[in-house]
């Protein structure tokens, strides 16, 4: 599979009244055509963050992407581009869907017109051609009477036929990359069922990648190929989906997937909470980001913070306890694999 | 179960809502008894009218009809001194830990406000209360002088509960309690509630449309659709064999947390959406988009009806087989 899109050290801070936000400390990655890669963790860790810096949507006046970092996109330099030459990528070769449908789409324009705009800024076509694609596309995404919708406002939509548009919008030019940040959440769940298939059914169909930005779990082990788990600015653990939920090793990641109460559970029995809050992410990190709430941590993971460290093939994992010299631990109970210090 | 006292029995509840286009019927008839000690949890979509219920039931909002009897007696017909004691036995705590909480009140405040309107204790005493309370949601008793934007969701949602217990309630409405929190913070605080209920014998009712923490916390659930109970059961029947057409969909939606479980092909699919409570189809209000639906369900709106011991539901399909 070839590299699509390479991101390396991307580091992005706030600047706010209250000080230097560091919501991105050094995060890389890699996305190859034709997968699926999902980015979890909770509000705040700097996914959506990471999501936007890919795309270029974050506001330059308060926003800062360190000028170290890069985000090569079939070998051009996101970090780079002028404003033109990022018009001329966006929507073409990346696309994005957005959380809140309401607000992503534009009150005053039809739909039709709004899958057309795209298209017409892109690629040399005629008016009716592009009208005509856009139907097709309303079809696409399995909007019922195509025809009569592209006429609708926003407003006349209802929220899961508003996500259809915006997914339709996205793919009008045939993407290589879509990012879709947290694209049910905002939905019913019969609702997110019926969208996640059609997004699974497209990517199939297109042969697209997918950068999927969430924080529900039930949805990356149901859409993603590989999984990358982030904390406080940093990915902490990534592996394949059967990695992730089978054999996770990163004690933030057996805590996310603890914490859903699972089947097996016995009723109104404890679930597994995370004590404290995450990091104030205005200071600077000393040690692993995840110290202050671990309950495994050691005297190591306050002074010096850990690098990813392999610990099976394509799966890494960001934790003293994964070091060959650490104690071999439990992972809470119902959490496949587990931690023997070193591999 | 004959021994288990009833807390709350509601006959026949309706609360519409008049609109530019025709009544919205957001509850529309729905029956339960609510026991007392048990969490009892309505689960549905957006719009299904779990939270007017909720609200009905408490009287924020005014019934349009039916009956609700509280300790056995009718809640229109308390006198004065019985409604303000009915007001302070029954608290409610809300989805949103932002929007519920005064931003211009101390937390101190904003925990004692319902101790000065119905209890006689001197400032001190609350002093004392409001401490003891934070302690007892897990909260270190100094953030009594601090104000709602310098705590996180989870906090201002601790904050939210203590100040419902701050009035010795037997019930509490838990409307979403968790929708607006991290996963890691959600289970913080449905432990807290459990615990809560264990140690001071509360009766819940839990609105949620998160299926799977309704199947932690309840006892009973009822799963609405359109302003109507389609189904009522205990957790473990409801969640090992749900009888209605529409449960048995919206259990299935749930994604599994299990790569290696085939989601798509277990999965119910429904067709369309779910219709404007304005012009909810005659009959079934289901028949639309129900798998299942014959003649029989266009024409008749089936009711509520004990299939299995404690199982009820208002299908007639279900109840043919």
């Amino acid at each position: 599979m070839e590299e699509l899109l390479s991101v390396q050290n991307l580091r992005v801070s706030f600047h706010t009244y209250a000080g230097v936000v560091h919501a991105v400390r050094g995060v890389s990655f890699s996305m190859h055509e034709g997968e699926v890669l999902a980015i979890v963790g909770e509000s705040g860790c700097g996914k959506t963050v990471t999501s936007k810096a890919v795309m270029r949507l974050l506001d330059r006046t308060s926003a800062k992407i360190d000028p170290a970092s890069s985000i090569a996109l079939d070998g051009r330099d996101m970090v780079r581009l002028s404003k033109r030459e990022l018009n001329r990528l966006r929507g073409k070769e990346i696309s994005m869907i957005f959380q809140d449908s309401m607000t992503s789409l534009n009150p005053t324009m039809t739909v039709g017109r709004q899958i057309m705009e795209n298209i017409l800024t892109h690629e040399k076509v005629t008016k009716q051609e592009a009208r005509r694609r856009a139907r097709e596309l309303l079809e696409l995404v399995e909007i019922p009477d195509p025809g009569a919708r592209l006429e609708n406002y926003p407003h006349q939509m209802s929220g899961g036929m508003r996500q259809r548009v915006m997914i339709a919008i996205a793919l009008a030019c045939k993407p290589k990359i879509l990012i879709a940040d947290e694209p049910t959440t905002a939905l019913d769940v019969t609702i997110q069922a019926q969208l996640l298939d059609l997004l699974k059914q497209i990517q199939k169909k297109t042969g697209m990648s997918v950068l999927l930005v969430t924080h529900d779990l039930g949805i990356v082990a149901n859409f993603a190929q590989r999984v990358q788990v982030m904390y406080a600015g940093v990915i902490v653990e990534r592996g394949s989906v059967r990695d992730i939920f089978k054999a996770p090793r990163h004690p933030y990641t057996w805590a996310l997937l603890s914490s859903v109460p699972g089947r097996a559970l016995e009723s109104k029995s404890e679930l597994y909470a995370l004590r404290g809050t995450p990091p104030d992410l205005r200071l600077p990190l000393e040690g692993c980001p995840f110290a202050d709430r671990c309950e495994y941590c050691m005297n190591i993971c306050r002074r010096e913070s850990p690098a990813e460290m392999p610990v099976g093939e394509g799966h890494w994992s960001a934790c003293w306890l994964c070091h060959e010299m650490a104690p071999a631990v439990e992972p809470p109970t119902g959490i496949g694999g587990g931690s023997h210090g070193g591999t | 179960m004959a021994e288990r006292e009833i807390l709350y029995d509601v006959q026949d509840l309706k609360r519409y809502f008049p609109s530019k286009r025709g009544m919205v019927k957001a509850v529309d008839g729905v029956s339960f008894q609510i026991y007392r000690g048990e969490t009892f949890s309505l689960v549905g979509e957006s719009g299904c009218g779990k939270t007017t219920c909720g609200r009905t039931l408490l009287g924020i909002y005014e019934k349009t009809g039916g009956t609700i009897l509280y300790h056995g007696g009718d809640v229109d017909k308390m006198s004065k001194g019985e409604r303000r004691r009915y007001r302070k036995d029954n608290q409610m705590i809300f989805q949103d830990p932002y929007a519920s909480l005064d931003p211009r009140m101390s937390i101190g405040t904003i925990i004692e406000e319902g101790m000065r309107v119905h209890f006689r204790y001197t400032a001190e005493e609350r002093r004392r209360i409001v401490a003891e309370l934070l302690h007892r949601v897990g909260l270190p008793s100094e953030f009594a002088s601090r104000f709602p934007h310098e705590l996180s969701g989870g906090q201002r949602q601790r904050v939210g509960i203590a100040r419902a217990l701050a009035l010795e309630p037997e019930f509490m409405v838990c409307d979403e309690p968790i929708a607006a929190l991290d996963v890691s913070i959600q289970a913080q605080v449905v432990n807290l509630l459990i615990r809560l209920q264990k140690e001071l014998n509360l009766t819940y009712l839990f609105i949620s449309h998160d299926l799977s923490m309704v199947r932690h916390v309840s006892d009973r659930i009822a799963v609405m659709y359109l302003g109507s109970i389609v189904e009522l059961s205990d957790a473990r029947g409801l969640y090992d064999a749900p009888l209605h057409p529409y449960s048995q969909a919206l259990l299935s939606a749930i994604p599994q947390e299990d790569p290696d479980v085939d989601w798509a092909a277990r999965r119910i699919p429904l067709s369309g959406e779910v219709p404007s409570p304005v012009d909810a189809p005659a009959g079934c209000k289901f028949w639309k988009r129900c798998p299942m639906a014959q003649d029989c369900c266009r024409r008749e709106r089936p009711a509520l009806r004990e299939i299995l011991p404690g199982h009820f539901v208002a299908c007639q399909r279900a109840a043919e087989q």
